[in-house]
């Protein structure tokens, strides 16, 4: 079934917020959240069970246009307060929407503990391989020889996978898309917000004004055309060699496990503590 | 360039285009011209091609009832200013 | 509840502030360990699952600290525990909960600085940390523990004031104080009084997240309450979000300076001792304070009218308490182990002749009170 866009403006956007929303024009983040709202919309969840923590950036506006219990937290934070809320209300839908550099620079530390941790929390991290918000200077995820504000010679230093890392740390689900495929985004958040333990959804996206521009990727479309073009299936990947694989992008569920998850481990102390005091 | 389907994604996102009565059904496509930055991507991946930019910029559909339904353009709107909704039209009266 | 409430008990400085702060209603503790503050997490992790409470330690005290104001958010009280290093890493977070107005507790068990420092010494050097640490202007609630019973007392009542004003109270301990073992007497629970934040009670729809009621502090909702709203760390307006307007963003900062303002007289609190008739007297805070009272009674047996202010409040700083006594005395001696973080806010607030002798110790070793005598008896 399908949610048109109508509804998820009336029921999902705060209507006492400036529209339209504050990323430029043709900016990945608005699809990533479209998508986000199809899946909580899918899913039914009451809007009084929902909370989305956000850390600082360009991703971290999300939730200040959203009706839900919404924390724009302080940079690379959100899982650590998110955290907090999970543990201290586990009823609670908990979700985290973080940039790359948010999450897995500042933000590192909290995000490999969160995954080895493994809480029923999900992470929506929106990889555009740049710190747009502050002009464009690399992130973890910047590629080699890249241009940006803070590389001027060409990035010296190499990237490393978001999702690879994810499910090295521990997490139950881990996935990518990118945000050409909105169809697949919506599947895998809907996936991932239901999974039992630590789910995260990579999503590759585009930010054309401070990192396409600087290293000639083209407007918007050009940008999403490529991903469009580079996108291999992780079924079709897993048949690939590395060399076929430059440059390309994995889509799709890298891993689905059943793990033991901290926030039902917490529950079970706190009633086999409570049972030996009586 | 039909949008590249991945075998993990069900097609259940597309409506079947059968109609009510069996034929092909139309879609109407809706604009919210305020909220839209014209970054010009529903434009540029419409499988069908039939959204064009009008003399100020904004998108405007060009042929509607080559509309297919595919929605790609209302999900990839990134300021949610495109609707796509299924438009049954009406011959009779009594044609809900 | 903690159960040894109105009981006898032999109790750690660390154990008493996780009895205080159970009997205050805390339900949440994140931290990391630390010397010398371990024991606190190390007694939660024991008793928290015991009264339906979380215990979790985090990767480090950013993350405890953004627990915490996690936990807070969906309406459980919560405290951290740290020393000097970790205090120091919590300072970002513990600004957000200033901003964003989150009740929570943070129990910084000092130790000598800075950086790594003594470890295992006592020291007073993070008190101007406590009240500047994180940047910008900010709310803040600064108490010094000097002993057991202190421990449990005033960390309970930490938990009400910042349930009450909606602030972070930091709880000054040191390592004497808090590895110090005592017999004390627990005050029983109906003696305990335990204050929650004020919820809003008009319907959701007309919910203004950060409208001060008449004493400046904004009912709260938990997160999975029916209330949506937005927290930030950005300065906001009345209903939670961004705002750039300059008089929205002036009128936040007087609302929140304010709010603790008008609540000086609750908050700011001290003992005093042999005051009416000192003509010299001592002002002291922490374990140093009991060092004091020893030395102001040997001084009172040597005919010397000598007496004793402890403060329990550092932050607001107590002008109200502090100012007569100087008007009072000839002489007043402030002893600590820093190079004079609390003297110097005497010397602010000092209008009359008054003389202020500092004793200084920052060997890492406790002041004892025959060197608070030996001073005393010169002024």
């Amino acid at each position: 079934m399908h949610v048109p866009a109508r509804e998820l403006r009336q029921e999902y956007l705060r209507h006492d917020k400036k529209f339209p929303h504050v990323w430029c024009p043709g900016c990945g983040n608005g699809i990533v959240m479209g998508s986000l709202l199809r899946a909580i919309s899918s899913l039914k969840l009451s809007k009084d069970e929902v909370v989305m923590a956000s850390g600082i950036g360009c991703s971290g506006r999300m939730p200040t246009y959203l009706d839900f219990n919404t924390l724009h937290t302080t940079h690379g934070r959100a899982l650590t307060f998110a955290t907090g809320i999970k543990l201290a209300n586990p009823t609670l839908t908990v979700m985290a929407i973080m940039g790359d550099g948010d999450a897995t620079a500042i933000g590192g530390n909290h995000f490999i503990h969160a995954a080895r941790r493994n809480l029923n929390l999900t992470a929506v991290i929106i990889n555009n391989s740049i710190y747009g918000m502050t002009g464009g200077q690399y992130s973890p995820t910047t590629p080699f020889g890249a241009r940006s504000t803070t590389s001027v010679y060409g990035h010296v230093e190499h990237a490393f996978s978001i999702s690879e890392l994810a499910v090295t740390a521990g997490a139950s689900f881990v996935a990518r898309s990118t945000v050409y495929h909105a169809d697949l985004m919506d599947k895998l958040l809907e996936k991932a917000i239901t999974k039992r333990g630590f789910a995260v959804v990579e999503v590759i996206s585009n930010c054309h004004v401070q990192y396409g521009r600087r290293n000639r990727l083209g407007d918007a479309v050009e940008m999403i055309t490529s991903y469009r073009d580079n996108a291999v299936t992780v079924r079709k990947a897993a048949a690939m060699t590395e060399e076929e694989l430059e440059g390309k992008i994995t889509i799709g569920v890298l891993a689905d496990r059943e793990m033991p998850v901290s926030t039902e481990e917490y529950a079970r102390i706190r009633k086999q503590a409570q049972e030996k005091k009586k | 360039m039909a949008q590249k389907k991945t075998p993990a994604q069900p097609s259940g996102a597309k409506p079947k285009s059968a109609g009510i009565s069996g034929q092909k059904k139309s879609h109407a496509v809706s604009f919210y011209h305020d909220w839209c930055k014209e970054c010009g991507l529903c434009m540029a991946f419409c499988p069908k091609k039939i959204i064009r930019a009008d003399k100020n910029g904004k998108p405007v559909i060009t042929n509607e009832d080559l509309c297919t339904g595919c929605r790609f353009c209302e999900m990839h709107c990134p300021d949610f200013a495109i609707t796509v909704e299924v438009r049954t039209p009406r011959r009779r009266k009594t044609d809900e | 509840m903690s159960d040894l409430n109105g009981t006898r008990q032999l109790l750690q400085g660390n154990e008493a502030v996780v009895h205080g702060a159970l009997a205050a209603g805390c339900r949440f503790f994140a931290g990391y360990p630390i010397t010398p503050a371990s024991e606190i997490a190390e007694l939660f992790s024991i008793l928290l699952p015991a009264c339906d409470g979380t215990f979790i330690q985090m990767e480090d005290e950013i993350a405890g600290m953004g627990a915490v104001i996690g936990a807070s958010l969906a309406g459980v009280k919560a405290m951290t525990a740290t020393s000097g290093p970790g205090f120091s890493l919590m300072q970002e977070n513990l600004g957000f909960a200033c901003c964003a107005e989150v009740p929570c507790v943070i129990a910084n068990v000092m130790r000598g600085g800075p950086s790594t420092g003594l470890p295992t010494s006592p020291a007073q050097g993070d008190v101007q940390m406590a009240r500047w640490g994180t940047h910008g202007d900010h709310p803040i609630i600064v108490l010094a523990l000097s002993s057991v019973i202190d421990s449990f007392t005033i960390t309970a009542k930490a938990f009400n004031l910042s349930e009450k004003y909606r602030v972070p109270v930091i709880l000054l301990s040191d390592e004497v104080v808090a590895h110090t073992r005592e017999c004390v007497e627990l005050p029983s629970t109906d003696e305990i009084r335990v204050v929650d934040r004020i919820r809003p009670s008009v319907p959701p729809d007309w919910y203004t997240p950060y409208e001060g009621d008449a004493r400046g502090v904004p009912p709260m909702a938990s997160f999975g309450d029916g209330y949506r709203h937005h927290v930030t760390g950005l300065i906001h307006d009345k209903q939670g979000f961004p705002t750039q307007n300059s008089s929205e963003i002036e009128a936040f900062h007087l609302r929140l300076a304010h709010k603790i303002t008008r609540g000086f007289p609750e908050i700011q609190m001290s003992r005093e001792f042999f005051l009416d008739d000192a003509e010299v007297a001592v002002i002291a805070y922490g374990s140093v304070a009991r060092s004091s009272l020893r030395a102001v009674q040997d001084a009172r047996k040597n005919g010397i009218k000598a007496g004793l202010l402890q403060l329990i409040t550092l932050f607001p700083f107590p002008r109200g308490y502090v100012s007569p006594l100087l008007s009072q005395c000839r002489a007043v001696l402030v002893p600590e182990m820093n190079m004079g973080q609390i003297s110097r806010e005497v010397h602010r607030v000092n209008q009359t002749e008054c003389r202020i002798v500092k004793h200084n110790r920052i060997d890492g070793q406790f002041i004892t009170p025959t060197e608070i005598y030996k001073q005393l008896i010169k002024l």
